[in-house]
């Protein structure tokens, strides 16, 4: 049994450690793929053949606040070598935060064969592991993809609000200074985009790092994961469970823990998030 | 150009910006901030030294940047940094162009400095929190100089 197997995940297989990817680099049915919250750190170096997804310049709609459609997508994964078959490996900064994002906007078109690789990219350059400033180049795939699903694991505005008035279960991963508001009022912060500070009524407080070892960026157990999620924040797997943060990054490492690692059957990540509830008029918030 | 009475931003800083802003393309725009990056160096140990002190971490910033300001005898500022993510690259870019730019400026200008810059600096393909935490450096910066013009009392009429 492998080290990520032991932890006893409900989906231990959405996981790759730093030792499976570096027996795959010249794997042709593996793309790596690098994102990260840093604009500049996939050119000081990255894992040979790691191609980046970055999120503002390839994963979102670049006029409307939306990600990007089929044809987008399609484009994306055609210059980048990836076909439907391609198992996707994800890693990136931050413990994998802009990583599990990319993600989960690759499920939105159902690419399944996608992984996170525990870790991140800290625990590969501090195990010493090879990077590189060279930009892979791979032959243009024919990647077909449908029309983006945002049914299953994404949240509307409206849907979240008959979520509070149903009083659904939903976790705030954001700081708890933003979740009781105090942090838009703090003097020399930057605006965070929202005129209102507070959260979502009956939303539990998790922040989404809690869910990683701060030593190496490793996820914890799934023990330890269940008496932060199960315990402290009484969600169930078979709960209807909707997550946010300020724009769904945050977020969608949670609904990551949530969906792959504890097995939960129905988390949506509302994107929206508090840039976009923080400024609706007449919406119930709570401090 | 500023509005009357508004301070000008320093004109080191004005030059930076005019020669980032001629760079059009995102490689070459990425390639010179690595580089700028690389000449970073944190903040000497007469300065600060760890654990530094909350009052001088950048707030909003996930890259955990510090900032200090060091008074000159002619009431200017030098300006140190500290970056504690390894990989906060973009946070230690900023820290050198703020440190080259706006050490030695009169505090009237630096307290002037807009948040905003940074979108000059790395164009608009910021997340919203990495643009927060490299406009929180900025905002410190700028604070730093406002107590420094506070510290000093009103000009003489």
């Amino acid at each position: 049994m492998s080290a990520i197997e032991s932890r006893g995940y409900v989906h231990p297989d959405v996981l790759v450690s730093t030792d499976w990817v570096a027996g795959h680099l010249e794997d042709p049915q593996v793309r790596l793929v690098e994102s990260n919250e840093d604009p500049l750190l996939y050119a000081t170096g990255h894992i040979p053949g790691a191609v980046e997804v970055d999120w503002t310049r390839d994963l979102n709609d670049p006029v409307r606040r939306d990600y990007l459609g089929r044809e987008g997508f399609e484009a994306l994964m055609r210059k980048s070598g990836i076909s439907r078959d391609t198992t996707v490996v994800f890693y990136g900064d931050r413990n994998n935060w802009w990583a599990t994002y990319a993600y989960w906007v690759f499920q939105l078109f159902g690419h399944s064969k996608a992984k996170i690789m525990d870790g991140g990219r800290l625990k590969w350059a501090n195990e010493g592991r090879p990077l590189t400033r060279d930009v892979p180049s791979y032959p243009a795939s024919g990647y077909q993809a449908p029309e983006r699903n945002d049914k299953t694991i994404r949240a509307y505005r409206d849907e979240v609000l008959r979520h509070v008035e149903t009083s659904g279960r939903m976790v705030d991963v954001r700081s708890p200074a933003e979740y009781t508001g105090e942090r838009l009022h703090m003097p020399d912060y930057p605006n965070e985009g929202a005129l209102r500070g507070g959260h979502i009524p009956g939303a539990a407080n998790v922040p989404w790092a809690r869910a990683i070892n701060a030593d190496d960026g490793t996820f914890k157990t799934a023990a330890e994961l269940r008496a932060i999620y199960e315990d402290e924040a009484k969600t169930r797997p078979d709960d209807d469970v909707i997550v946010y943060c300020r724009i769904g990054e945050r977020s969608s490492h949670t609904w990551f823990v949530l969906t792959h690692l504890l097995g939960y059957k129905n988390v949506r990540n509302y994107d929206g998030s508090w840039t976009e509830w923080g400024n609706l008029v007449g919406v119930p918030i709570e401090r | 150009m500023s509005a009357p009475g508004t301070p000008e931003i320093p004109q080191k800083l004005a030059d930076t910006l005019d020669t980032l802003g001629m760079i059009t393309d995102r490689s070459e725009r990425i390639q010179l901030l690595i580089d700028i990056a690389d000449r970073f160096r944190e903040v000497p140990p007469q300065v600060a030294r760890r654990p530094f002190g909350e009052a001088h971490k950048v707030p909003a910033c996930e890259s955990e940047a510090y900032v200090w300001g060091e008074a000159r005898p002619d009431g200017a500022l030098d300006f140190h940094f500290a970056v504690e993510n390894p990989q906060g690259i973009s946070a230690k870019a900023m820290a050198v162009l703020l440190g080259d730019t706006l050490s030695g400026a009169p505090p009237e200008q630096v307290a002037a400095v807009p948040q905003d810059i940074v979108y000059r600096v790395f164009g608009n393909e910021l997340s919203m929190g990495k643009s927060m935490g490299l406009m929180g450096m900025v905002s410190m910066v700028a604070n730093l100089a406002k107590k420094q013009l506070a510290a000093r009392g009103p000009a003489p009429s």
